[in-house]
């Protein structure tokens, strides 16, 4: 029946006859016109899943070509391409939308809304990102064809100026990519807009701002801090483009302008991006792991004062990208003093989580595991982050394979590890069903020791002086075998996403039935039926703690006879 | 299960919070505010290195005219929203239609200034980062003045049509808003370019 | 349950583990570009700085990840637990601020070593006696000019050792002729940008004469991967022979004629320089003492007359996307210019 987000035929509501039964054209019409927030969340999940294949795709191929120096597997101009392709495919395409979903499905949920508060601009927006996206890929159909690799941008996902302007990009490239990020940052302004105004103004009775949870809490501030951090490049790209096109010299250095300031521009906005893709996996995190130690997050409000800190500070990193560009001594010092700072309110929120731990009674599922794994993997990818942020280090990691292994290791081993989690943890609030459990546990192990094989071993590879961006090497610098077992880790990962990707699919119809509140939860969304009936509660309701649903279960222990 | 039983017995709570019409359209302003200060600052930082091409000081006259009736729209918008608050129809049309006049003018200003800059002064985006700094950014400006005044001819034309009335205060409140942030922005891009930037 | 012990056990022995594989890698190979083996002040500097930093972020590794894994052991959820939940506990004021302070006073301290470190290189002072060489990225080869001594030069740098009896430091100024490089030697100290309209400096000092080898750091392009650097240090005789034989004219030799008519007529001059000759093309490298480099193409092949006339022929066997053309030249004056070329010593 076209009430449910999705057309679960076993678990609710067995009498519906097929002649009842909306036809396949009418359900998919539904999809496409949806402006149900949880609707609108699977399509943003399913989005950046099969982009997530596509873009772990480029991965391998990337890593093929590196196993061994001087291969021909991959030309450089199509190596070019595909790293660029990676680049930008993961961050805008996976990363952003990947976690916009859950936003879009658990916010309103967990604050006992109805809906986000503007649900056409959540449609628009889903509907802006995706296009954004097939424009990108679109241009893989250009330019010479498929076999060349088309057109698709092969500037890196960074596309420093000059390289990018007319003289040293003919041809569309570029402009596939500015323009496909330019449309796509709109559905992310325009996302965020809604978060934020949802999370304001659509709380159910009693639930103050402190009362929320940490998950809601945590993309207030993303949702803010989206706003100050897209549009920089959104209005760099507009610049770029005027160069290309209108003949400006924003970034023209033969007429005056300057390379830097598109330096500056694209970090102000890139640096910030990664607190925004980050401050979700911990959104996530602050739910998983109080559910599976069974007790309450550790220090409530120092999680919340830390969070706020690290989306002021964060703001003011930006350059530790650029201590090789040539800034002054005292410029540079600043930026590693600011970095070094924002790796104090991030280090409380790791301390916090294990004094959450501490104390309680940790079940092994596999949301856990992989919450689990982030702990341990963002530890280290804080601390290489650290050593990174000493500017005279950096000159020389800055760049090398040091670099790519600390930026894996927050997005994989910290984001994605914590989507997977979110996945295995909502999958069956959204159908119904649990995921299997012997599979995840497959993915997750499979996942982890394929992780630490290949970055871990990328870290000596950037100390031993290989750059990035390279589509081969010289065979007597020693990189030789360190790149083979880079690659094999890579492959070990992949196998492991593709059981995932299986055992996403499979359990919508052979999983274990999941009821209400699987995991014996606590926050709003598991009071309600899995799924969801389309108008979320039947009546609106009113908490008087943070643990609603605690209180349900524990009348004689309350959260809020604790909580100041 | 459903939600009802969560309710503690007994308390209920004044419970107000802020408009998400007012909430939605700060935030977009808050996104704006940064994309303009992106090219504010590609402004500043190319004041005085042109390597040719004319200056400011050569070419760019101070737009009084235009930016007092830019500014004044403020005011007749910020009538306009009290009059719709009060349901009085009548003086809502009249005080939205002065905005939109005084926002015409402006636009009609920018558009004879760059008639002049363009072919009698030979300034455009291409001539050198002068040129590409002021064209994006002014024009950047306007873009955000022709929508508002789409916007705003929507909602006269409503009006007009008597479709209108203080129910629709609070989404009337939002656009205003909006205007009033097109009008924050002509302050700082007219200080930088037409009084700091000469 | 075992999941987690195990966990915190394969992370320790995956740990110790690529230790011992990639130690012997570490200290193995001479032509390695290491930033473990410094062999210059700067490089000497972060080097000793890094093992500082890592000293202490490996002691907040030990500790943090030894409370996780200890936390993750004791308080698995056992069969024998009891029935309700354990007991909540929602933060601690004094904790919190416990460990605030004290990951700010490690801050403190990492900030003012590092600051020590920033200073000590990009302000060092330059000595009188410093040699200066401007370098100047182009896609995808290095030009090396030495403004004091009048020579130019390409892709393979020569810069004198320095001793403590005689310290001999090399100053660059880097800039770029088109889009942004990066010039990096590991061994010899961290890396700097060229960029356009922008110059850069940097200095080193090397104290070991050998090679050192290196590569462009910022993606610059088709053949960013192939824009290899060669920084040979000289005892300071090696360097005084080099210099002088560099700022020699190019040699003339009345019997490869037929190949220097080739070059100045195919178009090779519009591009390249042979000093005393009439080429005087600045886009390409400068080519007066191209027999004195052990490679061709910025690295890309050794070189020899082979390779020299295969690159010739078609650039694009070495190196596609280099802004090299061929030049659709018959065998015979492929042959002619090749024998030309070869005599530039």
């Amino acid at each position: 029946m076209s009430d449910y987000p999705l057309p679960v035929t076993h678990v609710i509501d067995p009498s519906t006859s097929a002649s009842e039964r909306d036809t396949f054209l009418e359900r998919f019409h539904g999809w496409v016109v949806t402006v149900d927030h949880k609707r609108l969340g699977i399509l943003y999940i399913l989005y950046s899943t099969f982009f997530l294949l596509v873009g772990g795709a480029e991965a391998l191929a990337i890593r093929i070509q590196l196993a061994y120096p001087h291969l021909n597997f991959l030309s450089a101009q199509v190596y070019n391409r595909l790293f660029t392709m990676h680049g930008t495919t993961m961050v805008f395409l996976v990363g952003m939308p990947f976690l916009f979903g859950f936003a879009n499905y658990v916010v309103p949920l967990q604050i006992g809304a109805r809906d986000m508060a503007f649900p056409r601009l959540n449609a628009f927006s889903f509907w802006m990102t995706a296009f954004g996206g097939f424009l990108l890929y679109y241009s893989f159909l250009g330019g010479a064809g498929l076999y060349g690799v088309g057109n698709a941008p092969d500037v890196g996902w960074f596309a420093y100026a000059p390289l990018t302007s007319r003289a040293f990009s003919p041809g569309h490239a570029t402009d596939y990519w500015a323009l496909a990020l330019i449309v796509s940052g709109f559905g992310t302004l325009g996302t965020a807009i809604n978060i934020a105004a949802t999370i304001i103004s659509m709380r159910c009775k009693g639930m103050t701002l402190m009362r929320m949870p940490l998950f809601t809490w945590l993309f207030l501030i993303v949702s803010m801090l989206t706003l100050v951090t897209i549009t920089p490049l959104t209005a760099a790209q507009f610049m770029l483009l005027i160069d290309r096109y209108l003949g400006g010299h924003f970034f023209d250095t033969q007429a005056g302008g300057s390379s830097l300031i598109w330096i500056h521009f694209f970090w102000i906005f890139g640096h910030p991006e990664v607190y925004v893709l980050v401050l979700p996996a911990f959104a996530i995190a602050n739910e998983v792991i109080p559910v599976f130690c069974r007790k309450a997050i550790f220090g409530y409000s120092a999680m919340v004062t830390a969070s706020v800190a690290i989306m002021f500070v964060s703001l003011s990193v930006w350059a530790h990208h650029m201590f090789t560009v040539g800034m002054t001594s005292v410029s540079n010092a600043f930026f590693t003093l600011s970095t070094m700072l924002v790796g104090v309110p991030t280090g409380i929120k790791i301390f916090n989580w294990i004094a959450t731990l501490w104390g309680g009674r940790i079940r092994f599922t596999t949301p856990m595991l992989f919450c689990i794994g982030f702990l341990f993997q963002f530890l280290i990818a804080g601390l290489t982050g650290i050593m990174l942020s000493v500017a005279p280090w950096d000159w020389q990691l800055h760049n090398s394979y040091f670099v790519i292994a600390h930026f894996h290791y927050v997005l994989v081993g910290a984001i994605v590890f914590c989507i997977f989690a979110g996945i295995y943890y909502w999958y069956p609030k959204a159908t119904g069903r649990l995921m299997s459990e012997t599979l995840g546990k497959w993915h997750f192990w499979l996942f982890v020791i394929g992780f630490h094989i290949t970055f871990d071993t990328m870290h000596f590879l950037g100390l031993l002086g290989m750059p990035r961006s390279i589509y081969t090497y010289q065979p007597d610098r020693g990189w030789n075998s360190l790149n083979l077992v880079v690659s094999v880790g890579g492959l070990i990962q992949g196998i492991a996403v593709l059981i995932f990707a299986y055992n996403f699919f499979i359990s919508y119809r052979r999983g274990k039935v999941a009821g209400d509140d699987p995991w014996d939860a606590w926050t709003l969304e598991w009071t309600t039926s899995s799924p969801p009936p389309v108008y979320n509660f039947e009546e609106d309701p009113e908490v008087h703690s943070r643990r609603p649903l605690w209180d349900l279960k524990h009348p004689d222990d309350p959260d809020w006879e604790y909580e100041s | 299960m459903s939600s009802g039983l969560v309710s503690h017995p007994a308390r209920s709570i004044e419970w107000h919070l802020p408009s998400k019409r007012r909430v939605g359209m700060t935030a977009l302003i808050v996104g704006e505010s940064a994309i303009f200060t992106i090219f504010v600052v590609a402004y500043v930082f190319y004041m005085g290195k042109s390597p040719s091409g004319p200056t400011p000081a050569q070419v760019l006259e101070v737009p009084i005219l235009a930016t007092i009736c830019l500014l004044s729209s403020s005011i007749t918008i910020w009538r306009a929203e009290k009059a719709i608050e009060d349901d009085r129809m009548g003086s809502f049309s009249v005080w939205l239609g002065a905005t939109i006049s005084l926002a015409v003018v402006f636009l009609a200003n920018t558009a004879l200034e760059w008639n002049r800059l363009i072919y009698q002064d030979g300034l455009t985006v291409s001539t050198n980062l002068f040129g590409t700094t002021f064209y994006s950014l002014v024009g950047l400006h306007a873009t955000h003045v022709v929508v508002g005044l789409f916007l705003l001819t929507s909602v006269f034309i409503f009006s007009l049509f008597g479709w209108l009335d203080s129910r629709q205060s609070e989404r009337f409140g939002a656009i205003a808003l909006y205007w009033h942030f097109v009008d924050a922005v002509w302050i700082v891009v007219f200080t930088v370019v037409y009084l700091i930037g000469r | 349950m075992q999941t987690c012990r195990a966990q915190g056990l394969i992370r320790r022995t995956s740990a110790a583990a690529w230790l011992l594989l990639t130690s012997h890698i570490l200290i193995a190979q001479g032509t390695t570009p290491s930033t473990l083996a410094p062999a210059s002040t700067p490089a000497h500097q972060i080097f000793d700085l890094s093992i500082f930093v890592l000293t202490i972020t490996g002691g907040i590794f030990l500790i943090v990840g030894g409370l996780l894994t200890i936390a993750l052991y004791r308080f698995r959820a056992r069969k024998t637990d009891p029935a309700d939940e354990p007991a909540q506990i929602y933060g601690s004021t004094q904790i919190e601020l416990a460990w605030t302070v004290i990951p700010i006073l490690i801050v403190v301290v990492l900030f003012l070593t590092t600051a020590r470190i920033i200073f000590a290189i990009q302000d060092a002072p330059k000595p009188k006696s410093a040699l200066d060489v401007t370098v100047i990225g182009h896609q995808f080869w290095w030009e090396f000019r030495y403004p004091k001594y009048g020579v130019v030069s390409a892709n393979e740098l020569h810069i004198p050792a320095s001793s403590d009896a005689a310290p001999e430091a090399t100053f660059l100024k880097l800039s770029s002729a088109d889009v942004n490089h990066s010039f990096w030697i590991p061994q010899l100290a961290g890396k700097t940008d060229l960029i356009a309209n922008h110059v850069n400096t940097m200095w080193l000092d090397p104290q070991k004469p050998g090679l050192y080898l290196g590569q462009c750091a910022q993606f610059c392009g088709s053949q960013h991967a192939m824009m290899l650097l060669r920084v040979y240090v000289d005892t300071p005789e090696q360097f005084d022979a080099w210099m002088r034989n560099q700022q020699q004219p190019a040699h003339q030799d009345a019997a490869v004629e037929a190949g220097r008519k080739v070059f100045e007529r195919q178009a090779c001059m519009n591009c390249h320089t042979v000093s005393g000759t009439a080429a005087t093309g600045r886009f390409g490298p400068d080519l007066t003492h191209l027999m004195s480099r052990a490679t061709l193409a910025s690295g890309a092949m050794d070189n020899t007359p082979a390779n020299l006339r295969q690159w010739i022929k078609s650039p694009d066997t070495f190196k596609r996307g280099a802004l090299m053309p061929a030049m659709q030249l018959t065998d015979e004056q492929l042959d002619q210019v090749t024998a030309y070329l070869e005599t530039l010593k």
